[in-house]
């Protein structure tokens, strides 16, 4: 009994774009850090994103994003989540986004965003240092 | 509302963050299960196995559908490959699952091995009891792809197909004495690829020559063609499976009795090894015995395992 906790993270695409080389680079990044990753392939919507999220018990959701529309979709999502009593979730965004965006997506409780250049070994230690797996539950 | 009221209840929050708890061997995990257990036994557990890319989660995808449009709710549990190097694992099954995301009348879980050997978890039967105590009408298991023996979801499923493809033919007479002799009901999937034919011919010369699941010599494993991209031949999967269920039913239920029974003697020897297992290496740590001594006096031979393991025993159990 009592093996160490996994972390569980969702890597999921909300919106219409189709590009989803980077949310595969960074699933198998997550994957070789030795992380448990969800992924869903692209075309998602936030509900679709919080039901899997919450179905799975993942410690983070991963977005990734390249076609703007993250300024319905991210805030949508976090509403999702405080609707379900899931806000405990640690959700980061990767992608393309205007810069004046970022602390408007901060402000709503994104906790990070990686744009394009971040580095991999950076993020996988971002994830180490900044998201912990949850406690077990008590009967 | 206390963790086990949520759960029979059907909360699926709760439901997921046990099934972590218990894929974590969580001490407090089991805790609940011993109260939820008594709460199960009402589920149909379904098992789909095959080689990787022969179709299973599209077909689980499209078998939920038709559960789901004759009224019954469907627990999934879809399991992927953990990486033996670095313990990771990209869970992917869901992808050709989405359309239910949305239906709470389905609960998908995905699953990693987590370098468990034999097609399923380790905690693979725990979850099902969980499921099973939600209330879900059906659970299905979906193996990660398996070779020639990972053969655990015969032991736990209520019926077991085995998904295979065209052009397999030469794989199907190959592994006709591992996982061939597990399925209850057959899938020949892409059915619409050359030799669809010919794979069903030769899985039915296999039937025909005698391949039964032994103890199960009178139900003949029926061989379903389908296309499960476009929703072919998914019905008369679902027709099978219920002739099936009424096969296990019939003479007094005495098929569905050695089923459940094999299904409980499996449970119970699992946890049985594990928690033996775990007892006595803590026994072992209490008493300052090292695992790495041991293991270096075998390596050089100053010792075998039959006699450490031997001692051990001796030692601890009395």
């Amino acid at each position: 009994m009592a093996e160490e906790r996994k972390l569980r993270i969702l890597i999921a695409k909300p919106g219409l774009d189709g590009h989803d080389r980077g949310a595969r680079v960074i699933a198998r990044a997550f994957r070789d850090a030795g992380f448990e990753v969800v992924y869903t392939g692209c075309h998602q919507t936030p509900e679709q994103i919080v039901s899997t999220a919450i179905q799975e018990d993942v410690d983070l959701i991963g977005l990734s994003i390249l076609s703007g529309a993250h300024r319905y979709s991210f805030p949508r999502i976090m509403e999702l989540l405080k609707e379900n009593n899931a806000e405990d979730i640690t959700v980061i965004g990767g992608g393309i986004f205007p810069l004046e965006d970022i602390p408007k997506l901060k402000a709503i409780g994104i906790k990070e965003i990686f744009e394009p250049g971040a580095k991999l070994d950076d993020i996988v230690q971002w994830v180490r240092t900044n998201v912990k797996p949850r406690k077990a539950m008590v009967a | 509302m206390s963790i086990v009221n949520q759960i029979l209840a059907g909360d699926v929050r709760a439901v997921a963050r046990l099934l972590r708890d218990i894929d974590d061997q969580m001490p407090s995990a089991r805790e609940i299960l011993k109260e939820l257990y008594p709460h199960t036994g009402k589920a149909y557990i379904l098992g789909f196995t095959g080689s990787p890319g022969v179709g299973k989660s599209t077909l689980v995808d499209q078998i939920a559908m038709e559960y789901r449009k004759r009224g019954l709710t469907v627990g999934i549990l879809a399991i992927d490959p953990t990486s033996p190097f670095t313990g990771g694992a990209i869970l992917g099954d869901r992808i050709r699952m989405q359309r239910h995301f949305l239906d709470s009348g389905v609960f998908i879980r995905s699953l990693a091995t987590r370098g468990h050997f034999g097609g399923l978890t380790k905690s693979t039967n725990d979850m099902i009891t969980v499921l099973d105590a939600m209330g879900k009408d059906i659970i299905i298991v979906e193996t990660v792809g398996v070779g020639q023996d990972e053969v655990d979801i015969a032991n736990c499923a209520h019926t077991t197909v085995l998904v295979t493809i065209p052009g397999m033919g030469d794989e199907v007479q190959a592994i006709k004495a591992g996982i061939m002799e597990i399925g209850n009901i057959f899938v020949v999937n892409k059915a619409d690829r050359e030799g669809s034919r010919k794979t069903v011919r030769e899985l039915r010369n296999l039937i025909e020559l005698g391949l039964r699941r032994l103890g199960d010599q009178h139900w003949e494993p029926p061989i379903i063609e389908t296309e499960a991209l476009k929703g072919r031949g998914i019905p008369e999967l679902l027709d099978a499976v219920e002739k099936h269920r009424q096969y296990l039913m019939e003479n007094d239920r005495s098929q569905w009795e050695a089923v459940t029974q094999k299904r409980a003697k499996t449970q119970l020897l699992e946890t049985l090894r594990e928690e033996a297992l775990a007892e006595l290496l803590r026994r072992m740590a209490n008493r300052g015995v090292s695992l790495d001594d041991l293991v270096r006096k075998v390596t050089a031979r100053e010792t075998d395992p039959y006699t450490v393991v031997q001692d051990l025993l001796q030692c601890e159990l009395k």
